[in-house]
């Protein structure tokens, strides 16, 4: 009865309205599931981020005093250095060992930066190149940076023998018989009574 | 009178439903392209964090550097005494 007294424009502008709100309703109910997927993904990005702040809490500190004690090391090495070999001398070798280190000096001696670095080979004998070079391989040949290197690498073990205390080098016919031990060893030690016995006193009772 | 009651109906109808229509479709699309930036996100928030479980190893760095620092002030130590001054 009220559907019928409604004139067509009126039943028109009630449609369109209630298309409105159809499509309100469905649009906002889509955007609130997607905003509480999205609410859900934040806290799970929450709860990563908070052991990333919590595992990452003392990294700073650790760093710092790692980077601390290397700063230690690195001035008593560089003083040391500098105080055996001398300014330009030392800056020879670190020049030699790590090319293009010399302009930048060390740290801990402001003059360095304008001390002019000699060239290693004029410095140094033939020994401490070879040892630099043993221990680096890098290019700081006496003649020529590009030439072979000195380690021999088949026959290196047998040089190395050559540091050590000639023992077995030249293959000798007898050696040196090893200690004898046991109770018929030539040489006889005390036993101590105390081995073996009852304790005094018992771990973590003072006295 | 009623004429512009129909011209009402017919602007409603072809402009005002069109536009709602238009700008609720692009809140729901903007809704629904932040959900898998969010699961790329927590997924590698979750990486991330699964990376830092080494650092607990730092502690152990942080000793052998100390351990190392001190070896070498022994050695420091020993050359300083064995290799004269070069002045």
């Amino acid at each position: 009865m009220l559907v019928a007294s409604i004139e067509p424009v009126g039943a028109v502008a009630l449609v369109a309205a209630l298309l409105i709100v159809l499509a309100l309703v469905f649009y906002l109910v889509s955007t609130i599931l997607q905003l509480r997927k999205i609410t859900a993904g934040l806290d799970t990005v929450i709860g990563s981020v908070s052991e990333i702040v919590q595992k990452s809490a003392p990294v700073a500190d650790v760093v710092n005093s790692i980077n601390g004690q290397l700063d230690a090391g690195v001035d008593l090495l560089e003083g040391l250095l500098v105080q055996k070999a001398g300014m330009q001398d030392a800056l020879g070798l670190v020049e030699g060992l790590y090319a293009g280190s010399a302009a930048a000096g060390f740290r801990s001696f402001p003059e360095s930066g304008t001390t002019t670095a000699p060239r290693i080979g004029e410095v140094y004998t033939k020994g401490t190149l070879t040892l630099a070079r043993l221990g680096r391989e890098a290019p700081i040949a006496m003649a020529n940076p590009a030439g072979p290197v000195l380690r021999n690498v088949e026959g290196g073990s047998l040089a190395a023998r050559s540091l050590y205390p000639e023992v077995r080098q030249t293959r000798p016919d007898a050696l040196p018989r090893s200690p004898v031990i046991g109770t018929d060893a030539p040489v006889q030690y005390e036993q101590r009574d105390d081995i073996g016995a009852p304790r005094r006193r018992l771990p973590g009772k003072r006295a | 009178m009623t004429t512009l009651w129909w011209i009402a109906d017919i602007v409603l109808l072809v402009a005002v439903i069109p536009v709602v229509l238009y700008l609720l479709h692009g809140v729901l699309s903007a809704a629904k392209s932040i959900v898998p930036s969010v699961e790329r996100i927590a997924s590698a928030a979750a990486a991330g964090s699964k990376d830092l479980d080494a650092t607990a190893l730092l502690l152990t760095t942080q000793d052998q550097v100390a351990k190392t620092v001190a070896g070498v002030a022994e050695y420091g130590g020993s050359l300083d005494v064995i290799i004269d001054d070069a002045s």
